[in-house]
Formats: C-alpha cells, sequence, structure tokens
C-alpha cells in the first residue's frame, strides 16, 4: 500500500471518518443499474434462499426459495430472474451505433477494417460484494448447462425456457468483472473502497454497512461507533441489526429464524400432499401460503437493509465527478457486451467449463494489459493516483525552468528541443529513460538526458522527441515553454498489443496439441438429494 | 481451551456459530461417503492414490470405540498394527491419535485413515466444500493440507513404534462434494510442505510453554470467572492482532478492541506498517508526517512528510478543479 | 554416505553425456534439464548448441531477458569465433549489447528474415513470440525455462519441432500482475511455468538432473540443496577446504571484520543488528553492508580456488550485494559511493538471477521487518540470494527474523492438481536461519 493511501487510513481513524482515496470517480456508473442482492443457503454450492432485484431503488422485486432443496422451487426462483434479467439485457440490445474494427480477412489473413455494429449503451448488474461476484459465477455455471425441453424432451429435469441463457450471460458477467477496470459487472464494495479509505483495514471494508458507515457515518456519530454498531450489534432476540450484505446469511438467522420456519412450511407441505379431504386441504393451502408468506418476510427483512445501502453507496459514487478515460473503458465494456450478444445469436455453443490453452493465455494477457491500462489512466485522471506513482519514484511534476532548441543529426534534421525541468520529486530515471506527459489526450514522449548538477538537487534535462510535427520548426504548444508546470510518467500512457498466440486448433504439442472437434459439455448429473 | 465461551463471557462474542443447515450438510455427505464399509472412500483411494493394489473388496473395519481419548488412542494402534499384519484393505473411520505438542499430548480424529495392503497408511480428509469442475477453494484446500499434515505428524509417530515401521503416504486423501451434487470426488493432496512446516512448528512451540511460565500466577480462563478478571487474564497473554485473525480466531474481536485501545496501526491491515519503521500506533505517525515530532532525517518521517505534502498537494488541485465551473 | 566414491567431475559428465545423447540422437521431442544453481546450465547451453550447429542442425535459442540473450552469444562467440550466429532483437534503443557488433561471426538485426539459414538464431521469448516461419526450425533450445511462463512458451512453440528445456527450478517462479487463479491447476495453466505445462502433457518427455554445483562451495551445498531442494539434492563439485578465503590485513576486532573473519572460515557469516522494526531502507542495514563490502575489499582478500595455482585477489567485480527491494539496492549504492567503493555489483534478486561471484554480502529479506509477506517470504528471493557465491555468503539482519515468522504461521492456499516441488517459504526461511544462527556476530554499530 502506498504511503499515501496509508495516511489517508491514519486520518480515517483520527476525524472518525473516511478520507477520499481517489479525487474523481474511476468506474462507469449506469443511469439504470439492475442491483442484485441475492442470498444463499448456507452448506449448498450455489444454492440460493432468494434475491430483491430490478432497476427501480423503491420497488425492487422479490424472489424467494421456501425450500431452497427443492429443485422445482429453484428453477422458479432462477425462471423469475431471467425474466427481470434477460429484458434488462434486451433493452441495450437493440439499440446499435456503427463502428470500425480491425479484423483478420479469413481468405487473405490480411488485416483489414471491417465496419460492426456496436450497442450504444451496455447493462451494468451491480451486487453488493465480492461474494457477490462469486454468486453471480456460479449461477452462470449451474445454468449454463441445463436443458431445457425444447431443446431435448427426453431431458429428465427440463430447465425452463429461458434459464440456460441467463446462465450463458450471468457467466460473461461474471468473467468480464474479472478484467481491470471494467464496469458490466460491479461490487459495491470494491468500488466504494477504491474511491475512500477508511479507518479499518481491506479485510472489514468487505462489509458493506460497516464501510458505509464510515463513509457516511450517521448525525453525531463516529465511523468507527457506527461501523461497530453495523458489523456486531444484535436486537434482543440475538439477530443482527445490520444483516449481512449476503449471499452468506448469519448462522444465528439460519438457526432460530429461518430453520423453524422452513420446518413449519415442510410439515404444512408434507401434510398437504396426503390431505386426504378438501376442506382440510383448503386449511392446509391457508396455512401453506402463511408459511411461505412467513420464510418471503424473513428474506425480505435480511436483503432490504441491503438493496438501500447499495442505492445508498451509488448515490454517493455519483458526488464524484467521472475520470476522463472512464467512457473509454467503459466503451470497451459495449464491445463485450456487444460481441457476447452477437455469440448468442450466432448460436453458439455456451461457454466451455473450462478455458482452453490459447483461451486461457488470451484471457490473461487480455487483463495485464488492462490493468496496465487502468494503472495509467488513473494516474493520469486522478491528482490523487498520480502523487502515490510520485511518491514510488514513477512519476515526477515540476516546472520548466529552460528550453534550448535542439536538432536531431542526419540528412533531415528534427526537433529535439531540451527542456529542463525542476523537481521535488525523486523519479527512479535510468540513463536514456523514457519519460511521457500527456499532451492534448496524447502521450508524448522525451527520453532523460541528464542531471543539472547533483541528482538531489532535482534539476532535470529531458529530450522531447515526438509529436511536433512533421517540420523543422516545432509546431505551436508541442513544446512546454519556461514556468510551464509538467508531469512526466516512467510508465507508457498506452498499451502495446501482445503478440499474436496461434489458434486453438493450432495449439503445439508442448499445451496438450490441438484440442479436436468440441464434443458439447454435459449437463451437471442429477442426485437424490435435489429432490425432496 | 474453549475461545467461543471464553469471547462470549469477555463481552466480545464471535460470530462463529455454524448455520445448521451446513452442519446437517455436512454430516449427511460424510455418512454417504463412508457408507457400505466405505466402499466409495476405499475405491477412491485405491484409484487415486494406489491403482497397482488389489481392488478393496470386503475391506475390514475394525471397531475403534473404547473408553476415553487415551484408551481410544492404543486402540487405534493396535488396528493399525493389526491391519499391516493381516494385509488388505482397512477402513479406520475416526481414529484417535495423539501428538505431542510441547510436552502434553494433544488427541487427533482424522475423518478416517486407510490402510493399504503393502502396509502403508493414508489420511482421508472429508470437507463439504465442493470441487468445482475440479477445483476448489485454495484456502478451504490450504486448511485441509495443513490440517491433514498433523495427522500425518501423529501417525508417524505411531508407526515408528513398529518394525519395521510402516510407510506413512504423504500424499492424502481429500473427498469433497462434486459440483452442485453430493456425489463424491476426490483429490490426492501432497502434503510434504505443511508437514515440513508443522514439524518445525511443533518443534518451536516450547513457546507455549515460555508464555505459560511468564503469566501471572493464579492466572485462569475459565469463562464462569467475572469479566474483569477475565479480560485481565486475557490480556496477559501476549497477542499480535491482525485483520486476518477475524476470520481464523473466536477471541479475535477482544483483541481487535485491544489493539483500538492502544492505537495500534496494524489493525488497519499488516502490510500497513513495512513502511512506518518503529512508529507503531496512529498518533505516532500522523504526529510525524505533520512534522510535529520525529527526526526528518529518519527516512520513515522523511517518506511520510513527503507523502503527507503531496496528498495535501493532490487534494488542494482537485478542490480547485471543482471549484471551477465546467465550461 | 558416499562422500568417498563420489566423483564430482565423473558424475557431472556422465548427466551431460545423458542429456547430449538424449538431444541430439533421442525420439522425444523434448528433453528437460533441471539445474541447480551454478551448475553449469549456461555452459551446457552452449555446448548443446554447438553440437546441434557442428551436426549441421540450424536452431534457435529462447532465452528470456536480453541480458541472457547476450551473454549466451558472446559465450558461444567465445567457444567458437568462426560460428555464424543471428542475434535477433526488438526495434528499440538499446535493444543488445553493442559488445556483439565487436563479433566477427555474430549478425544483428530486428528481422527474423535477415537471419535465415544461419546455423544458429539466439533471441528472447517476447521477440520470437512475434516471428512467424512457414517451416518451422527443427530444434530449439529453451533456456532459464522454469522462469518462463507458459502462455509465453505457448506463443513460441509452433517455432520448432523439438527442444531441449534447460532451468533452474529453485529460483524465482514467473509471475502475472493479475490473477488467474481461475487456471491453477489446470495443465496448462497460463500463469504456471513452461516446464511445469510441458511436462504435464508430455509427461514420458527424458528427464535429467545436472547433479554437481561447481559455484556453491561444500559448505553452501548441502544448506541451499536440503532448504531448497529438498526432493532434488545436488553435490558442491569441490570438497570441503578446496576453497578458501584469506586477508592479508587481520581484523581490527569490529563486527563487520569479525563477519569476514567467520565467513572466511565457514562460507556463511550473520552479522546481526539489534531487534528494531525499519523502514525498507535501514540507514543502519544499509550502513553496515556498506562497511563490511568496504571491509573485504580494504583487507587485500585473496581467493583460493581449484581453478588456479595461485590465489585470486577478490576484487570489486567479484563482490555483489543483493537486497530484495529495488530502493534497498539504491540505499546500497548511495551508501558505497560514499564509502568510496567503485565496481560492486548491487542488485535485487530477481537481477542477480544467473549471476556468480567469489563473496556476496546480502540484506536479508525480512530484516527489520514488522510484518512478513509472501513476496518476502517466497523461496525462490532467498535461494538466489543464498546461492550466488564461490566462496563466502555475509547476510547482513535485524535479529527477531525467527520470532517474526513465528508470529506469521504459514497459511499459504493450496491449489488442487498443482504440482509441490519446493518447500514453504516459511520453512525454508527457518531452515536457512538455523544454519546462519551458528555464524553469528552481533553487531551494535
Amino acid at each position: 500500500m502506498s504511503l499515501i493511501a496509508t495516511l489517508a487510513r491514519l486520518e480515517a481513524v483520527a476525524t472518525g471518518r473516511a478520507q477520499p482515496a481517489a479525487t474523481v470517480r474511476h468506474r462507469h456508473l449506469s443511469d439504470r443499474p439492475l442491483v442484485f442482492v441475492p442470498l444463499t443457503t448456507a452448506g449448498e454450492t450455489g444454492a440460493p434462499l432468494g434475491a430483491l432485484v430490478g432497476t427501480d431503488r423503491d420497488a425492487p422485486r422479490l424472489l424467494v426459495v421456501p425450500q431452497p432443496r427443492d429443485r422445482d422451487q429453484r428453477f422458479a426462483f432462477l425462471a423469475e430472474l431471467a425474466d427481470i434479467v434477460l429484458p434488462h439485457l434486451d433493452s441495450c440490445a437493440e439499440a446499435v451505433e456503427t463502428a470500425e474494427r480491425t479484423d483478420t480477412d479469413p481468405e487473405t489473413g490480411k488485416r483489414v477494417k471491417v465496419e460492426v455494429d456496436l450497442c450504444v449503451d451496455a447493462p451494468q448488474i451491480v451486487v453488493p460484494s465480492r461474494a457477490g461476484l462469486d454468486l453471480v459465477r456460479l449461477l452462470g455455471r449451474s445454468m449454463r448447462f441445463r436443458r431445457t425441453a425444447e431443446q431435448e424432451p427426453e431431458t429428465p429435469y427440463p430447465a425452463p425456457p429461458r434459464v440456460p441463457l441467463l446462465g450463458r450471460w450471468l457467466t460473461h458477467y461474471g468473467e468480464r468483472s474479472r478484467v481491470p477496470g471494467s464496469s458490466l459487472l460491479l461490487a459495491l464494495t470494491d468500488v466504494l473502497s477504491r474511491h475512500w479509505a477508511t479507518g479499518q483495514s481491506m479485510v472489514e471494508d468487505q462489509h458493506l454497512g460497516a464501510l458505509l458507515a464510515w463513509i457516511d457515518p450517521p448525525e453525531g456519530e463516529s465511523g468507527a461507533e457506527a461501523a461497530a454498531r453495523a458489523e456486531r450489534a444484535r436486537d434482543a432476540a440475538g439477530q443482527l441489526l445490520c444483516p449481512p450484505a449476503g449471499p452468506a446469511t448469519d448462522p444465528a438467522f439460519d438457526n432460530k429464524l429461518l430453520a423453524p420456519a422452513i420446518e413449519r412450511y415442510d410439515r404444512v407441505r408434507t401434510a398437504l400432499a396426503t390431505a386426504e379431504d378438501a376442506p382440510r386441504a383448503e386449511d392446509l393451502l391457508t396455512a401453506l401460503t402463511a408459511a411461505e408468506r412467513e420464510i418471503r418476510d424473513l428474506v425480505e427483512s435480511r436483503t432490504r437493509p441491503t438493496w438501500d445501502a447499495v442505492w445508498r453507496g451509488l448515490d454517493l459514487l455519483r458526488t464524484l465527478p467521472e475520470g476522463g478515460h472512464v467512457e473509454e473503458r467503459w466503451t470497451r465494456d459495449r464491445w463485450s457486451f456487444t460481441a457476447h450478444r452477437d455469440r448468442i445469436t450466432a448460436g453458439e455453443p455456451p461457454q466451455p467449463r473450462r478455458d482452453d490453452a490459447v483461451t486461457a493465455a488470451n484471457k490473461l494477457a487480455g487483463r495485464e494489459r488492462e490493468q496496465a491500462r487502468l494503472e495509467a489512466q488513473e494516474a493520469l485522471d486522478d491528482p490523487l493516483v498520480m502523487a502515490a506513482r510520485r511518491l514510488a519514484g514513477e512519476a515526477f511534476a515540476g516546472e520548466v525552468t529552460e528550453v534550448v532548441m535542439a536538432y536531431s543529426e542526419g540528412r533531415r534534421p528534427s526537433p529535439r528541443p531540451l527542456v529542463t525541468v525542476r523537481t521535488e520529486d525523486r523519479p527512479h530515471l535510468g540513463e536514456r529513460a523514457k519519460v511521457y506527459r500527456s499532451l492534448n489526450g496524447r502521450a508524448q514522449t522525451a527520453e532523460f538526458a541528464g542531471y543539472e548538477g547533483a541528482p538531489e538537487d532535482g534539476v532535470l534535462v529531458l529530450r522531447i522527441m515526438d509529436k511536433m510535427g512533421r517540420g523543422k520548426e516545432p509546431e505551436a504548444g508541442s513544446v512546454p515553454e519556461k514556468g510551464d508546470a509538467v508531469c512526466f510518467t516512467l510508465f507508457e500512457h498506452e498499451q502495446r498489443g501482445g503478440a499474436k498466440l496461434p489458434d486453438p486448433e493450432q495449439t503445439p504439442w508442448t499445451h496438450g496439441g490441438p484440442p479436436g472437434e468440441p464434443v458439447p459439455e454435459i449437463p451437471d448429473a442429477v442426485t437424490e438429494e435435489d429432490v425432496l | 481451551m474453549d475461545k467461543a465461551a471464553l469471547a462470549g463471557a469477555l463481552g466480545a462474542p464471535s460470530d462463529y456459530g455454524q448455520s445448521q443447515f451446513a452442519l446437517i450438510r455436512g454430516n449427511t455427505f460424510e455418512a454417504r461417503v463412508k457408507a457400505d464399509g466405505g466402499a466409495e472412500l476405499l475405491r477412491l483411494t485405491h484409484t487415486l492414490l494406489d491403482p497397482a493394489a488389489e481392488p478393496p473388496a470386503g475391506a475390514a473395519v475394525p471397531d475403534l470405540s473404547a473408553p476415553g481419548p487415551e484408551g481410544r488412542t492404543a486402540r487405534t494402534a493396535l488396528a493399525l498394527r493389526e491391519a499391516v499384519t493381516a494385509g488388505g484393505w482397512t477402513l479406520l473411520d475416526h481414529p484417535m491419535l495423539a501428538l505431542d505438542v510441547a510436552g502434553s499430548p494433544a488427541f487427533l480424529e482424522p475423518d478416517a485413515v486407510v490402510v493399504h495392503p503393502d502396509g502403508g497408511w493414508t489420511v482421508v480428509e472429508i470437507k463439504s466444500f465442493p470441487m468445482l469442475d475440479g477445483s476448489a477453494d485454495p484456502a478451504k484446500v490450504g486448511a485441509a493440507a495443513r490440517q491433514a499434515a498433523v495427522y500425518v505428524l501423529a501417525l508417524e509417530a505411531v508407526a515408528a513404534r513398529l518394525s519395521p515401521p510402516p510407510a506413512v503416504r504423504h500424499e492424502v486423501l481429500l473427498v469433497c462434494p462434486k459440483d452442485f451434487s453430493n456425489l463424491a470426488t476426490a483429490r490426492a493432496v501432497d502434503v510434504r510442505a505443511q508437514r515440513a512446516v508443522t514439524a518445525r512448528q511443533l518443534a518451536r512451540l516450547t513457546r507455549v510453554e515460555t508464555i505459560a511460565e511468564e503469566l501471572p500466577e493464579g492466572t485462569c480462563f475459565d469463562p464462569e470467572r467475572p469479566a474483569g478478571e477475565l479480560t485481565a487474564a486475557v490480556d496477559a497473554v501476549p497477542a499480535t492482532y491482525a485483520p486476518e485473525c477475524l476470520s481464523s480466531c473466536e477471541l479475535a474481536f477482544h483483541c481487535r478492541e485491544r489493539s483500538r485501545a492502544a492505537d495500534a496501526v496494524t489493525r488497519l491491515g499488516r502490510p500497513l506498517r513495512a513502511e512506518l519503521g518503529s512508529l507503531g500506533t496512529v498518533q505516532e505517525v500522523l504526529s510525524a508526517a505533520r512534522g510535529e515530532s520525529g527526526d526528518p532525517a529518519d527516512p520513515v518521517v522523511a517518506a511520510l512528510r513527503r507523502a503527507a505534502a503531496l496528498r495535501a498537494e493532490a487534494l488542494a488541485e482537485a478542490a480547485d478543479r471543482e471549484a471551477v465551473p465546467c465550461p | 554416505m558416499t562422500t568417498v566414491d563420489f566423483d564430482p567431475g565423473a558424475a557431472a559428465t556422465r548427466a551431460t553425456d545423458a542429456i547430449l545423447a538424449d538431444t541430439l540422437h533421442g525420439t522425444e521431442r523434448g528433453v528437460v534439464v533441471d539445474s541447480p544453481p551454478g551448475a553449469g546450465k549456461s555452459t551446457l547451453v552452449v555446448r548443446a548448441a554447438l553440437e546441434l550447429a557442428g551436426a549441421g542442425r540450424p536452431l534457435m535459442v529462447v532465452a528470456q531477458t536480453n541480458a541472457q540473450v547476450d551473454d549466451l552469444v558472446l559465450r558461444l562467440a567465445e567457444k567458437d569465433p568462426d560460428l555464424p550466429v543471428g542475434r535477433l532483437h526488438s526495434s528499440d534503443t538499446d535493444a543488445y549489447d553493442k559488445a556483439l557488433d565487436a563479433l566477427p561471426g555474430v549478425r544483428t538485426s530486428a528481422r527474423a528474415g535477415d537471419l535465415g539459414g544461419l546455423p544458429v538464431v539466439l533471441s528472447t521469448a517476447a521477440k520470437w513470440a512475434h516471428v512467424k516461419v512457414d517451416e518451422p526450425w527443427r530444434h530449439a533450445i529453451v533456456d532459464e525455462a522454469y522462469q518462463m511462463r507458459s502462455d509465453s512458451l505457448l506463443a513460441v512453440a509452433g517455432l520448432f519441432e523439438r527442444a531441449l528445456f534447460v532451468g533452474d527450478p529453485g529460483q524465482l517462479d514467473p509471475f502475472s500482475t493479475v490473477g488467474g487463479d481461475q487456471w491453477a491447476g489446470l495443465s496448462y495453466d497460463p500463469s504456471a511455468s513452461a516446464v511445469t505445462t510441458l511436462l504435464a502433457h508430455n509427461p514420458g518427455l527424458p528427464q535429467h538432473r545436472l547433479p554437481v554445483s561447481w559455484r556453491l562451495p561444500a559448505s553452501a551445498a548441502p544448506l541451499v540443496s536440503a532448504a531448497f531442494y529438498p526432493y532434488t539434492p545436488f553435490r558442491s563439485g569441490t570438497g570441503h577446504g578446496e576453497r578458501r578465503l584469506a586477508f592479508a590485513v587481520p581484523s581490527d576486532g569490529s563486527g563487520p571484520d569479525r563477519v569476514i573473519d567467520e565467513a572466511a572460515e565457514s562460507g556463511w557469516g550473520l552479522l546481526e543488528l539489534p531487534a528494531r522494526h525499519t523502514p525498507r531502507t535501514d540507514p543502519e542495514a544499509v550502513r553496515a553492508v556498506a562497511a563490511v563490502v568496504r571491509r573485504l575489499l580494504d583487507r587485500g582478500g585473496a581467493a583460493f580456488s581449484e581453478r588456479a595455482e595461485t590465489p585470486a585477489p577478490l576484487t570489486a567485480d567479484r563482490v555483489a550485494v543483493g537486497t530484495a527491494h529495488r530502493d534497498q539496492a539504491a540505499a546500497v549504492r548511495a551508501a558505497l559511493a560514499e564509502l568510496g567503493v567503485v565496481g560492486v555489483t548491487v542488485d535485487t534478486a530477481n537481477r542477480l538471477q544467473g549471476r556468480e561471484y567469489d563473496v556476496t554480502v546480502v540484506l536479508h529479506p525480512l530484516s527489520g521487518r514488522p510484518d512478513a509477506t509472501a513476496f518476502h517470504l517466497e523461496t525462490g528471493r532467498l535461494c538466489v540470494l543464498a546461492s550466488r557465491h564461490r566462496h563466502a555468503c555475509i547476510v547482513v539482519c535485524r535479529a527477531g527474523v525467527s520470532c517474526l515468522l513465528d508470529e506469521y504461521p504459514s497459511t499459504e492456499p493450496v491449489q488442487l492438481g498443482t504440482l509441490v516441488k519446493f518447500p514453504d517459504g516459511w520453512e525454508a526461511n527457518h531452515a536457512v536461519l538455523a544454519h546462519l544462527a551458528e555464524h553469528r556476530v552481533p553487531y551494535q554499530p
């Protein structure tokens, strides 16, 4: 952690309030995000208990699985979820603009420009915390290989029609969220703690209630007090006042409230199944509705505080102005969304269980590139981020004290002006190191030509190398002038593309050779415990 | 020592209860894996760890019940010896092992130990977290491997008393639910590294005795004692709180309070201390950063002041920018 | 023990012969060679390249850094000045060592096409990844294969039909700047080492091990082997007493002088400063490192070894300082400059990989730290720092590191399906510290 971030945390302790960790917002926020607050059942992998979901903060949809081990109820939950999420995704799939993309021509193998559709906006999904991201991936994995009756009439437990499709989309969103700087799927605790430093540790920042308590404590209370209350305070019945943001529930809730309610529900249901006369069945049906109502109320009582907290967190984030490169990164998210839309339209099969060697390597390389891009762009967009880079010797800011015109050698001499900069920073500059500054949004390169005097004096000479136009004289404004404040970075602003990897069919022998004809992934086996 | 009960009595209960749903599911899974004389478990052991051996049919499952932990330990040792002599496959369901920890025996109960036809022993760990598409939560697998390594060491002590000593295999069998189902799947986990670490930790654990010696006479951790007395007792034990403790120790909330009261910077995370040198409290760091204390020649103090200046400069720049209305 | 019967020269020759036989006449597509520190890896690479070229079989050589490539080119040219060698380089400025321009047999170019037909062409994995060929090379040698990432091998493996993979499994593992956990345990995990992937897919490939470290003295090989290569032990090529350090100027009784004498005597020295939490660039520890180096040079050291009849003077170029972080290296350089020391290499573990000196002075990665992170516990880092020397290694460290380790019990996560090759960093650190404690010189600066 940078000392600057450390200081922010310590000041938060001293002042009782979170301190800025960023001065602009580094993630895109949609005008109409879909918020998803899920709960799961302890001990079962990815078994949903319920969720609040929707785009209207005042009218979330409550989905509940009264008996989480009942396959039919689980499918009903997923079908309902699909009915809410898929229309939201579809709402962005239609409106497109034309954009240019460089593709490899399949016939000539040459790189050519092609015109393609790009969705003008992409749907954003927000979950409360990192554990929510994992659940989105898990739900995607559990759904995408399911078979519907339409796909496979013989399948023993057919999934509702749109469930596999939702699985593919959630898988895509889950994968995309691993790309640094992406905003299709956000975990609110991650985004909030990117922008504010609290007086607690990063582990504790994963608790949405405690995190918000530090960022925006209630009147008359310190962040520490409010966070402690959010984390631990319980009512007389031993229940947490601020339920965990899920998807895991508090064991005390499971044991004291949920388990008895599910037991009552099961009892009535069993009785109903064996009810012998109509009036008795009628009574039991009423009782069943009541028992189900009770579970619904319990689930709502644990999700609603988190739902409200998520929207409050989004409000807080909107108070920050958007960073300069955020939109550019969001465009990459739109490309990602459009590409997945196209794969589905083209009838491609669902994402495989495991990536093949080439796909894995391509994804890793892409993410490393995006990580470098994100780090550079956040620094350029935000003086507080740049301050940390300056402290680390990876950038320096200062004042131009002298400019001497010079030219390159050769037949057609080009301008190579020498610029003297005085700085208080201590950049780690090697001999002839390249440094960059942002000039009208583009990176201008300079070469470190040496110190004037001792390195500790902080006077260094740079040779400007490019972006000065084609003429003998540099274009106006392309060379810093005496008295200008400048900021140079030792890191590049743009990322170079990596080497092209072979096509998956050309996987070399070192990595297992060509994978052969793709076989459709088989759905997960059905086990008896899924069925009550 | 029941640390959870102690934490409750101190007024800082942990949230360490377990959900009964998880408990029931875990027990059901273990029962299923061990059903039919452990047929599935033995099949997995054979396939994954010892495919060259004869297939396990009609393996012995000796009765290990005996009075008290010492009795069960002795019974287990006897069963192990008999299994080696008998040859063939044997499954020991919940055996009891003893391990010397700083001079006193600790009793351990692995989920199962399998004796192979060649006389070798394998530790079996049954966990309720899933293996999804062949991979599992690395933190949980790591914890299981460390736990299994302790059993391996305890088994090695038993084996050393036999002649010739049977081999205790350093690959243990980790059994988990497969994907979203409750069917069993398993992987061999190499615990050599964890075994070496645990062996060294045990060798160094004499420090527990040293800690006990340093405590004031009459120190007692009985949760029935009054809270004030208990707090004093617990506080007499040196402990280094860090946020990671929250996920692994029942007393973490109590230690965190102590850490807060002491104004210690480590409560904000261990990495944070890395660049703070000998400055250990929030006040010390902030006052050094503000130039109110500390020697400017000390590189820590110099770096802090530089950081504080850069931070102030950046925040001022941002404030200026906001003051200008957007064009 | 077979100490008496062990003939290191014969053992090493047997290993090398087997490797060359498999490489030149074997039927498998790959041959893997594990080489502990100083076991003659570069010598093997150069020899294999010359024999392949000599047999009329052109080959490409893949190394991981430009410095490694340049070093191999220089070694090849030294062994066979007439052999035409191609050095493929990037189009950056200073892409290769200008010393290569003076070699008549070496042709340099940024374009692979310019180097077609040469018997040997060398470059970095990163550069090779951009090369396209119609006909793959029949042979390749991949150097430092354990430091190469699997995805990097994926990018170049299509360029050759078969290859010799050589590397040191004990050095720093390759890493990624982003998490790649989702692929952990896959045979082709892109952030795993190239050798891991290669062997997972081709388990039948012949695997060899160079059994003798010619660099590490008899005092160091057992410790380094036990702590870092517990399952693949190696031996020192020299016996006790064959390497010796002597100093013309007697000790002045100071801490630095006493630790120098201890290290000259036993091969190891621990200069222990009082326990204290410090910043990374602990000024006292940095000054202590500089003082030890200054005294090493001032005391007229002579290194006796099997290499020559007469002792070699211990000059600045035979001494190196190793640190964990770049800022520590910079602080040591500044402290050395203040003492007027020039010509001593000061670098981080990453950059010292593959290098060799008579005496090394190491600032212990955990010295003065209030915490022990995975970075500082990484076995490869300590292994590199503790295995660069031919005669002696002096470690400068604050007291209290073993207590620090006890406060950070190892809780490393475990990925299913990944190979365990090494001891845990926690355990290796303890093993090294326990050994160093026997050569401890307390020092109050």
